[in-house]
């Protein structure tokens, strides 16, 4: 997928960029001049919460159509990360871009329970037919019958894959998800893993997952990112095929690796 | 339920607590219990408006009942016992009126001092049917009350509103409006009518800006609170989706404030009339207020049922028709709660 714009969300501090080598200044971006294209990248990037420093000088490049998933202990800053590529955190220090658009599922659908949720799928949508887009998007995800309906009115798992086709209906170039299967039951959430994986092969979005659960990780990325300490701590690429099994041993030693990476003792 | 309980306090709490809580309950594994206990719904409702304490009351009231009867209730049954409630409802005001008649006719309390109903519908018919010197005719004096109520209302409704939202959407609105209005809301309104009228005369003018003042204060509290508590989630998915400030206003912020705007507008509406009938008994020469002051100064207190009766009959007219109007702008929550 070739990235349209370089609309770059550049949190411009001064002296944050310095690690970059040729990295953009604040008000030109640009990827970043070596190698391959790039769906986002993020150089230096860090932030504070009340003196406590959650990303520490994090750098992070994501490749167009890549899927990673990013794991870290409750508080390590993922969603954080997650928010300051979707340009929801105007505090963050250092520079990122993202080539194209973002479009973000959060942990909760976050739909507008005022709005019918095919009005919910094409609100903000620029284009005349954003009706058509939007049925179009909720036929994609399953969901074309409650087109109408109130999103009260969803289950939990329907009005995610509502979420969805909201975030998919802009065709973004990054697709952020934010735990967004954490509150879903588990057999709803096998059937959101396939529907997700579908939607990424069908629309080739870069996707970065972020998610609490190691084997929702191992089961979906193409590489998977353990934040501690504020950076970037372990990453691995995952070359085993999907539809993954749970038990493929390659999968099995990485889950160790990854809970040790987590701090998580594993016994046996 | 929502039929007949105060049903435009209900819903706020409801409406705050659902992009989250409502969504969840309903795919969790027991949505049965969801549906009727005061669950995550309830409390928040309790929690985030504490200055509705109304609301939580009437709930908690209605639901353990619903579950005590009939835990595993089908469907149409709850339907058919709110049908069943609301004509019981009749019942009461009707006993009522009949030991009213009675005592009215039996000589208890003297006829003078207490008209029997008989006597205050034929007071009525006669008031609408001849011009009477003393008191004009009864839709003429309905007509100005409510013009003064119209215009009251219109004028402060509007400007609580503007103000409420002017003073949601900003810090810097909030803290040049807000104190204004919190030092207007301890003002007692009806002490403030010898001023007006020192100011204003005895015309239209201090009666309309009596209304007008009272209207807009309970509007203005509830458009700013009704602000401030959208879910600020709901409008960071907004910004998420690209949508501009104006957009989010429109699009998120005025239809989350919705629904507790729209409990602003029936307490506005219900001081406005209160307004007027205080208003209406200070050197009024036309209108209810005037009929009610003429049937005391002639000793007829039929006549001044027949007042009372029809501003009771107004107000409650004007407050279906903001009900109409919360069914209409607010269908999207009846899913919750027809669910």
């Amino acid at each position: 997928m070739a990235p349209r714009t370089a609309g770059s969300l550049t949190a411009g501090a001064p002296a944050a960029g310095t690690r970059a080598p040729g990295a953009p200044a604040a008000d030109a971006p640009a990827a970043p001049a070596d190698t391959a294209p790039r769906a986002a990248w993020v150089r230096g990037l860090s932030r504070e919460f009340a003196g406590q420093r959650v990303l520490d000088q994090l750098d992070l490049d994501i490749a167009p159509g890549e899927f990673v998933a990013l794991i870290g202990r409750s508080g390590s800053g993922k969603s954080t990360l997650l928010r300051a590529l979707a340009g929801l955190d105007r505090g963050v220090t250092g520079d990122l871009g993202v080539a194209g658009t973002a479009a973000v599922a959060f942990q909760e659908p976050r739909l507008l329970p005022w709005r019918r949720v095919w009005a919910n799928v094409g609100l903000g949508l620029r284009t005349g037919d954003a009706k058509t887009v939007a049925l179009d998007a909720l036929e994609e995800v399953g969901l074309g019958a409650r087109a109408n309906a109130w999103p009260l009115t969803l289950s939990g798992g329907e009005a995610q894959r509502a979420a969805l086709a909201r975030a998919l209906v802009r065709e973004p170039s990054l697709l952020l998800l934010d735990e967004p299967f954490s509150a879903l039951d588990a057999l709803t959430t096998i059937t959101m893993h396939r529907l997700v994986l579908r939607l990424w092969a069908h629309h080739e979005p870069a996707v970065l997952l972020v998610t609490h659960d190691v084997d929702e990780a191992l089961s979906l990325s193409d590489r998977v990112l353990v934040l501690a300490g504020g950076q970037i701590a372990f990453s691995e690429r995952i070359e085993v095929p999907r539809p993954r099994e749970r038990d493929h041993p390659e999968l099995a030693a990485l889950r160790n690796r990854l809970l040790t990476e987590l701090g998580v003792v594993t016994e046996g | 339920m929502p039929g007949n309980t105060p049903t435009g306090l209900l819903p706020t709490g409801l409406a705050r607590g659902t992009p989250a809580a409502g969504g969840s309950a309903t795919d969790a594994p027991g949505p049965e219990a969801a549906r009727t206990a005061p669950g995550p719904g309830g409390q928040h409702a309790a929690a985030a408006a504490p200055h509705l304490s109304v609301v939580p009351a009437g709930r908690a009231e209605s639901a353990p009942g619903a579950r005590g009867t009939a835990p595993g209730a089908q469907p149409g049954k709850p339907a058919a016992r709110r049908r069943n409630r609301t004509w019981f409802r009749i019942i009461s005001p009707l006993v009522v009126l009949i030991g009213w008649q009675l005592v009215s006719m039996s000589g208890l309390i003297s006829q003078q001092k207490l008209p029997p109903p008989s006597t205050v519908f034929h007071t009525a018919i006669t008031l609408i049917t001849t011009s009477n010197a003393a008191y004009g005719t009864l839709q003429g004096a309905m007509l100005v009350s409510l013009e003064r109520v119209a215009i009251g209302f219109a004028v402060g409704g509007a400007a609580g509103l503007v103000l409420g939202v002017i003073a949601g959407l900003s810090r810097l609105g909030e803290n040049s409006v807000d104190p204004l209005m919190q030092m207007l809301r301890t003002l007692p309104l009806f002490g403030l009518i010898p001023v007006f009228i020192v100011w204003f005369g005895i015309g239209q003018l201090p009666k309309i800006l009596l209304i007008a003042l009272g209207a807009a204060i309970p509007l203005y509290l509830n458009t700013f609170s009704g602000i401030r508590n959208v879910d600020a989630k709901l409008a960071e998915a907004g910004q998420s989706l690209g949508l501009h400030r104006g957009e989010t206003i429109r699009h998120i912020i005025l239809p989350g404030a919705l629904p507790q705007i729209l409990v602003g507008l029936r307490q506005s509406l219900g001081i406005a009339w209160l307004a007027l009938v205080v208003a209406e008994q200070i050197n009024a020469n036309a209108g209810l207020g005037y009929i009610i002051n003429q049937g005391q100064a002639f000793l007829n207190n039929s006549v001044i049922f027949v007042a009372l009766l029809v501003y009771c009959v107004l107000g409650l007219l004007t407050d279906a028709l903001v009900r109409l109007m919360e069914r209409r702008a607010l269908a999207w929550r009846q899913g919750l709660l027809d669910h």
